[in-house]
C-alpha cells in the first residue's frame, strides 16, 4: 500500500496547474464559453502538445504509459480552471470504451488520433426518458446486411458539438429496460442520417440533442460485444465518475480558497467576518467535506480496475459522497460571499453551477445511494 | 499510489491474524463485545503483546517499539478489530509515551517506558477540572514547590479509568502569577498511592463505571517526577492533545461496528422482512459506510504523510470530528435496528437464575447503554466543536 505520487506526477501536476493558471483564467473561461465556438480548438491542440491526451494511456495502447491516477491529477486541475474543452468525454469514455472494448484494429484507428489531438469523441447514450439508467435505451441500432442501422434521439449529449466521433448506445435485441441487447458503436459525427441541435448548458458548457435518422453504420463499428455492451458502459462510466469526482474536487478546492479568502477581507460590524465563529466553523466544515471528497477520489481511482460490485460501490460511494460534499460547499460558499456570490461577474457562481451539474451527470446522490444499497445487499 | 497489499504486507496480514488466533489470552475473549474488563485484563493483553514483541505498534525501535512503518500498523489495528480484542488503552502507551520520548529526562525515560510497555503500570489523565473542560488553560489545580517536592491540591474530574490506574499524569498550575493562563502550568507524575490522592467513581447515564473524580489534598510528590521544564507544561499538553487525536479515528473498529450492524439488521424484522431490506433503513447504512470509507482514506492520507515524516498536522482533528460522528452513528443505528429489545437493562442487575430464559437477543442488551456511552466521544480529547476551532484557526488560518 503506498500513498505517494511519483515525481513524474507531482509533475504533470505542475505541468496543468501552470497551465490553468497561465491560460485559464476566469475572465478569458467566461469571454470563450460565450464565444460562438463556445471552446478553443487551439487548447485542445495544445494539451496534445504537451502529452496531456496521451498521459493515461499505457505505452502499448500508445500512450505516454500513465493510468486512472494521472487522469485523477488532469481532471482535478481542469476542474480548478472550469475547463470547458471534452477531456472527460474525449479521454476518459472515449479512450476506456477503447481500451476495454476496442478490437486492435478499433485500438490502431482511434487512439493514435486521440493522444494526438484530431479525434474528439462525445458519449450519446442519454435519452428523453431514460433518466440516470444506461440499461434503458429506446435508439434501435437494426442488423442491416452487414452492417447496423441506427434510428433514435440521444438526449443533452455534452461536448457534442466539439466532437468528430459520436459513441452511441442503441438496442440490438430485447425491450427499453432489458439489461441484454444493448450495444455500443462508435460513428463518425458527419455519418449520413445524423442531425443535431446545438446549445449552451448552464455551467458554460456545450451539448446536443442528437438524431439519428437510419444511420447505416458498418459492423467494425461495434465496440465490444452485440448485446453484450452494458458491462462495458458501465464500467466506463465507472471511470468517468472517477474523472468527475477529481474534477469535483478541484472546484471544491478553487470554492473554499475563494470563501476563506473573502471572509478575511469582507468587513462587517467593524471586523473582517471571518472572526465569527458561527462562520468558521462552516468553512470548517467545508474545508472537511473537500479532504474527505478526495479521500474518496482517491479511492475509487484505485479501484477502478477491482472486480465489477467492488468497482461498483467504489463508483457510487465515491458519487454520493461528492454529490453531498458539493451541495455543502457551493451552496455556503455562495452563501458566504453574500450578495457578491450570487453574481455573474465571480467565479464562484459559476463554480456553483458546474458542481450542480457534476451531482446529476452519470447518476445524482440518490441514484448512486441506491445502487450503493442494492450492491451491499446482494 | 496503490491500495493493492504487497505479498509481505499480506504476509504480515497472515503472522498477526495466526497471533492473535491463538495467542489472544482464552480468558480474555469476548469481553470486549460484552463491555466487561478489569485492570487485569488490560495488563494482561499488554503483557502478552510485549513477550510476542509487539508490546508497541507506534513507538520507535530504540524504546521497545516494533519499528513498524504506517501499513503495518494499519493493518495490526485491523486484525485487532476483526478478533474483537480489548484496546489498548491509550493513556501510557499513546499520550504520556510520546511526552515522554520528546520532553523527559533520561532518567524518567528509562524508569517509565520500559514499565508502560512490559504491562507493568496503569496510567490515567489529569487534565480536566470541574472548572476547566474545553478551556483546559484555566485549570487551578495547583503544585507548590516546597524544598524537593511539590504539594498539589484540587481536584480533576472526568479521570477515564482512574480506578484502575497506578499513575496519573497531572497539569498543575506552578506559577499562580504568570500572565496568561497557559503560563505557568506544569506536568507532573503523581504515583497514585501517595496520600492525599483520592479516587470516587463518576457514574455515567449507561450505567457504566468508567470515569471517575480525582482530589488531591496536600500530596507530596518528588521535584523528579516533574516532566520537562517548569512552568512549560502547556506545550507538552499540547503535544500529547495532537497525538491523542491520530488514533481516534477508529477506523477497524468502526469497520467492524458496521460489520456487526449489518448482521444484525439481517436477522432483526421489520414489517415481516429483515430490516435490513427497509429501504429507509439500509439507505442510513450505506451513507454510514460511505462517510467511513471517506474517513478510512483520509486516515491512510494522514498515515503517508507522516511517514514522508511531515507529522500528525491539525488535519488530525478531521479524523476525530469524523471518527467519533461515526462512532456515534453505529451504535445509534445499532439501538434502531434491534427495536423493542433496547429496552432491558441487566447491568449490575444480579442473574443468579442459570436456567432462566435469556430475554431477548444478546446482541441487544447493550445497545442503549453503548448508544448513552457513544455520546462522550464528541466531547472528550477536545469537543468536536473544538477541533473546528482548531482547523480553523491552524489549517484555514481564520
Amino acid at each position: 500500500m503506498d500513498f505517494n505520487f511519483t515525481s513524474e506526477q507531482d509533475q504533470l501536476r505542475d505541468t496543468v496547474a501552470r497551465l490553468v493558471r497561465q491560460q485559464y483564467d476566469f475572465d478569458t473561461r467566461r469571454k470563450v464559453a460565450k464565444s460562438e465556438a463556445g471552446w478553443r480548438p487551439e487548447m485542445w491542440s495544445q494539451f496534445a502538445e504537451l502529452g496531456l491526451l496521451g498521459a493515461s494511456f499505457s505505452e502499448e495502447d500508445g500512450g505516454f504509459g500513465g493510468g486512472a491516477i494521472e487522469a485523477m491529477i488532469i481532471s482535478e486541475e481542469f476542474g480548478k480552471g472550469l475547463v470547458i474543452e471534452p477531456y472527460l468525454q474525449t479521454v476518459i469514455i472515449g479512450g476506456n470504451f477503447l481500451r476495454h472494448g476496442g478490437t486492435a484494429a478499433q485500438k490502431e484507428e482511434h487512439i493514435a488520433g486521440l493522444v494526438g489531438g484530431e479525434t474528439i469523441f462525445a458519449f450519446a447514450y442519454s435519452e428523453p426518458k431514460s433518466r440516470f439508467d444506461l440499461n434503458d435505451v429506446s435508439t434501435t441500432a437494426k442488423k442491416d446486411g452487414a452492417g447496423y442501422t441506427l434510428n433514435g434521439h440521444k438526449a443533452v449529449v455534452i461536448g457534442a458539438p466539439f466532437a468528430t466521433h459520436l459513441i452511441v448506445t442503441a438496442r440490438t435485441a430485447g425491450g427499453q429496460r432489458d439489461i441484454s441487447g444493448i450495444s455500443v458503436f462508435v460513428v463518425p459525427k458527419s455519418a449520413k442520417g445524423i442531425t443535431t441541435r446545438d446549445y449552451p448548458t448552464v455551467d458554460g458548457l456545450r451539448a446536443s440533442e442528437i438524431y439519428f435518422e437510419n444511420v447505416s453504420v458498418g459492423v467494425d463499428a461495434v465496440l465490444g460485444k452485440i448485446d453484450g455492451g452494458l458491462p462495458l458502459i458501465e464500467k466506463t462510466v465507472d471511470y468517468a465518475i472517477a474523472a468527475l469526482c477529481a474534477e469535483a474536487v478541484g472546484c471544491f478546492k478553487v470554492l473554499n480558497e475563494a470563501t476563506i479568502t473573502y471572509a478575511k477581507q469582507r468587513k462587517q460590524f467593524g471586523q473582517p467576518i471571518a472572526n465569527f465563529q458561527v462562520l468558521q466553523h462552516r468553512m470548517v466544515d467545508m474545508f472537511m467535506a473537500a479532504e474527505q471528497a478526495t479521500s474518496m477520489t482517491y479511492m475509487v481511482t484505485l479501484k477502478l480496475d477491482e472486480a465489477d460490485k467492488a468497482r461498483k460501490l467504489a463508483a457510487s460511494g465515491a458519487k454520493v459522497q461528492i454529490g453531498k460534499a458539493g451541495k455543502l460547499i457551493s451552496q455556503d460558499a455562495v452563501q458566504i460571499h453574500g450578495g457578491m456570490g450570487m453574481t455573474d461577474e465571480l467565479n464562484v457562481g459559476h463554480f456553483f453551477k458546474r458542481v450542480t451539474m457534476i451531482e446529476s451527470q452519470f447518476g445524482n446522490t440518490d441514484w448512486h445511494l441506491r445502487r450503493y444499497t442494492e450492491l451491499s445487499n446482494s | 499510489m496503490d491500495v493493492q497489499f504487497s505479498p509481505e504486507e499480506i504476509a504480515f496480514r497472515q503472522e498477526v491474524r495466526a497471533f492473535l488466533e491463538t495467542g489472544y489470552p482464552a480468558e480474555l475473549r469476548g469481553k470486549f463485545s460484552r463491555d466487561e474488563y478489569s485492570k487485569e485484563d488490560f495488563l494482561l493483553w499488554q503483557r502478552t503483546l510485549f513477550a510476542r514483541g509487539w508490546g508497541a505498534p507506534a513507538w520507535p525501535k530504540k524504546y521497545g517499539g516494533t519499528g513498524w512503518n504506517a501499513t503495518q500498523r494499519y493493518i495490526f489495528q485491523e486484525e485487532c478489530a476483526r478478533a474483537e480484542t480489548l484496546p489498548i488503552p491509550p493513556f501510557g502507551m499513546s499520550m504520556l509515551a510520546p511526552v515522554l520520548m520528546a520532553f523527559a529526562s533520561e532518567d524518567q525515560k528509562a524508569h517509565y517506558l520500559p514499565r508502560i510497555i512490559e504491562g507493568k503500570d496503569f496510567w490515567c489523565q489529569g487534565y480536566s477540572e470541574p472548572g476547566a473542560g474545553s478551556d483546559l488553560a484555566s485549570l487551578k489545580t495547583k503544585a507548590e514547590r516546597v524544598g524537593d517536592h511539590y504539594i498539589i491540591n484540587g481536584q480533576k474530574t472526568w479521570t477515564t479509568l482512574g480506578h484502575f490506574a497506578d499513575w496519573i499524569f497531572v497539569l498543575c498550575r506552578t506559577d499562580p502569577t504568570a500572565k496568561k493562563p497557559q503560563e505557568g502550568i506544569s506536568f507532573i507524575l503523581v504515583d497514585i498511592k501517595t496520600p492525599g490522592v483520592e479516587v470516587r467513581p463518576i457514574i455515567t447515564m449507561d450505567g457504566g463505571h468508567e470515569v471517575n473524580e480525582t482530589w488531591f489534598t496536600d500530596v507530596k510528590v518528588p521535584v523528579a517526577n516533574l516532566v520537562g521544564k517548569e512552568n512549560e507544561g502547556w506545550t507538552y499538553a499540547k503535544y500529547l492533545l495532537a497525538h491523542e487525536r491520530t488514533g481516534i479515528a477508529g477506523v477497524a473498529r468502526s469497520k467492524k461496528g458496521i460489520e456487526r450492524l449489518r448482521e444484525i439488521a439481517s436477522v432483526e424484522l421489520d414489517q415481516g422482512a429483515p430490516i435490513i431490506r427497509n429501504p429507509d433503513f439500509a439507505k442510513k447504512i450505506s451513507e454510514l459506510e460511505i462517510d467511513l470509507s471517506a474517513l478510512e482514506y483520509t486516515e491512510l492520507r494522514t498515515l503517508a504523510r507522516e511517514s514522508r515524516g511531515e507529522g500528525p498536522g491539525p488535519e488530525s482533528s478531521i479524523l476525530k470530528i469524523k471518527g467519533t460522528e461515526i462512532q456515534q452513528r453505529i451504535t445509534e443505528l445499532t439501538l434502531e435496528a434491534v427495536g423493542v429489545y433496547g429496552a432491558p437493562y441487566f447491568r449490575g442487575f444480579p442473574q443468579d437464575g442459570d436456567n432462566q430464559h435469556p430475554i431477548g437477543p444478546d446482541y441487544a442488551h447493550l445497545t442503549a447503554p453503548m448508544y448513552a456511552n457513544m455520546r462522550k466521544t464528541s466531547i472528550y480529547g477536545g469537543s468536536n466543536e473544538i477541533q473546528h476551532n482548531i482547523i480553523a484557526k491552524m489549517v484555514l488560518g481564520l
